[in-house]
């Protein structure tokens, strides 16, 4: 099962202005694997997600997706193969109907009227928006959108599912329904975000971009673990592994020992 | 005790004053702005209705429109009567496709005024009374100013139907079917895609421009300067992002629609028929055929 492996080697993309995005960006990802790519602002990952679809070609440096090299010649099955789904679901969906959006895809690659409209109905059934079928994109709320967008995206049946910040601007409950929905994708997944909880329940794998290049890579455990790695990158463990604020155990207790003993003043 | 018994009204007080007038413009600007793109876009839902207008293939409705629009347009300036009967077309269309009466009015008379203002100088310059009825005398330059203003309700009237019974998309598709170039229609699409982009990201800029200028005018036009810019900028990014989800979903420079149709009996016998009733229309004066065949009845 190959096809649906993620190398990429030696990666370095510079803009137009000179920003060096990325400098040297390696890592594999294999099959079936579910993988955050983290970083501060500005870290490059969203340069790098534009990669793997072929938005941007490399300044260096090559990215390989399953059997291809990423060419001109490979694009179109390359990003029939790697599904994106923007972190603004508004850019995603453009059509009059939620039908029509997520036809759009199916119609490109070629396929019936039929075998569409099958496919529509299936893919909004499995994100739990088949009632939204006939409704315009921009009546629906921030989380109904959001899994329309992905069934926009799953109607192509990619073998790869990439995101950029999934679970942002979403309210706790469409969140947590989100997170449940992509838990059960058997896809080879690859997200970018800030939300590192959601980080730890999805992803077995972290990657940490810092000044456009991979600073750490491993299991997310042991990742969240390095306090110091995390603040060196401008991060954060996660706040479910931060102790709990209220129950006095983990940092509060720390907090008030200190408090105790500058006197009130608390520092931290 | 009296004071107490008053009830509360926030109006009333100083600071809710100063606010409301202010507040009201605001939110009512806002409604104009993002109600106008909404109500665009109601006009391409209307097409996805069913109706027997709504299942003919795209081809014949675009094609008699044509037909129907070419027939009002080559009319000589000063015809005027002979243009009502057309009204038909637009009237029984709509009403088969159960197209709300009231919304297409409404955009229709949106247009009337652009309308007004090519045809308003003729008043002026064409002085010749062509018409006396009684004391009344109408000059030329008035019939021909209302001939105008007809003829922009009929093709304007028209072309809105066309599209919320087609939908825009499928009209593109039919153009192409017809010959047009595939560059031109493309164009033509990523145009109406991008009107709404660019109007969503107007009536943001302008909101966050009104809430920091307080009611006041703000910096004035040195602001709205930056402000077009911005928007430019930042329409031209949000176009790049939407361009960048359609080639992810395989975009080749081709929609597709859902609507299998083909150009049957049916069509050919839609088209035929009204093109045919234009063209009569067109050469002879359908109102006062009708006026001489009521009085004819009635002497």
């Amino acid at each position: 099962m190959s096809h649906h492996i993620v190398a990429v080697k030696h990666l370095k993309y510079v803009y137009a202005d000179g920003t060096v995005a990325l400098q040297d960006v390696n890592f594999t990802i294999h099959h079936g694997e579910s993988v955050a790519i983290i970083g501060a602002n500005g870290a490059g990952k969203s340069t790098l997600l534009l990669h793997l679809n072929g938005y941007l070609t490399p300044t260096a440096g090559e990215i390989r997706i399953g059997d291809f090299p990423l060419t001109k010649q490979t694009l179109p099955e390359i990003r029939r193969t790697v599904g994106m789904i923007f972190q603004d679901p508004d850019d995603q969906l453009f059509m009059p109907t939620v039908f029509d959006d997520v036809a759009f895809g199916p119609f490109n690659l070629g396929l019936p009227v039929d075998e569409v409209r099958q496919r529509v109905r299936e893919v909004l059934e499995q994100v739990g928006a088949a009632h939204l079928m006939e409704k315009p994109p921009y009546h629906l709320s921030g989380g109904e959108k959001k899994r329309v967008a992905i069934a926009t995206v799953l109607s192509m049946s990619p073998d790869i599912l990439v995101m950029d910040e999934p679970t942002s601007g979403l309210d706790p409950f469409a969140r947590r329904q989100l997170i449940g929905l992509l838990k059960d994708f058997r896809h080879t997944r690859i997200f970018t975000s800030h939300d590192l909880d959601m980080v730890l329940e999805l992803c077995e794998r972290t990657i940490i971009l810092h000044q456009g290049v991979v600073k750490a890579d491993g299991p997310t455990l042991e990742i969240f673990g390095d306090e110091a790695l995390l603040a060196e990158c401008r991060l954060e463990k996660p706040l479910s592994m931060q102790g709990c604020p209220v129950c006095g155990q983990g940092r509060r207790e720390q907090r008030n020992t200190e408090r105790k003993g500058s006197g009130g003043v608390n520092n931290s | 005790m009296r004071r107490k018994s008053r009830r509360f009204d926030p109006r009333l007080t100083p600071h809710f004053k100063l606010l409301t007038p202010h507040s009201y413009l605001l939110t009512n600007h806002m409604r104009s702005i993002d109600g106008a793109v909404l109500d665009l876009k109601r006009l391409d839902l209307l097409a996805t209705g069913d109706s027997v207008i709504h299942r003919l293939d795209a081809r014949a409705k675009v094609l008699t429109t044509l037909v129907f629009i070419i027939s009002v347009v080559s009319f000589n300036r000063y015809e005027f009567t002979a243009l009502f009967p057309f009204f038909l077309y637009p009237v029984v269309t709509a009403s088969l496709a159960n197209l709300p009466g009231g919304y297409i009015v409404r955009k229709i008379g949106m247009v009337i005024p652009f309308a007004f203002v090519v045809g308003m100088l003729n008043p002026l310059f064409d002085r010749e009374v062509l018409v006396r009825l009684g004391p009344l005398a109408v000059t030329g330059g008035w019939i021909s100013c209302a001939s105008i203003i007809i003829r922009t309700v009929l093709t304007v009237g028209a072309a809105f139907i066309l599209v919320g019974v087609t939908g825009f998309l499928a009209v593109c598709q039919a153009l192409e079917k017809l010959g047009t170039p595939r560059t031109f229609t493309v164009q033509l699409l990523f145009l109406y895609r991008y009107i709404f982009v660019l109007t969503e990201e107007g009536a943001r800029a302008s909101r966050a421009r009104e809430l920091r200028s307080c009611g006041r005018k703000g910096l004035g036009l040195a602001s709205f300067g930056s402000l077009i810019g911005h928007l430019l900028i930042r329409t031209w990014l949000r176009a790049e992002r939407i361009h960048m989800a359609m080639l992810a979903r395989g975009f080749t420079g081709e929609f597709h629609s859902r609507q299998v149709s083909a150009f049957g009996w049916r069509e050919l016998c839609y088209v035929a028929g009204w093109s045919t009733l234009f063209v009569t229309l067109r050469l002879e004066n359908g109102a006062q055929w009708l006026g001489r065949l009521v009085t004819g009845l009635l002497s």
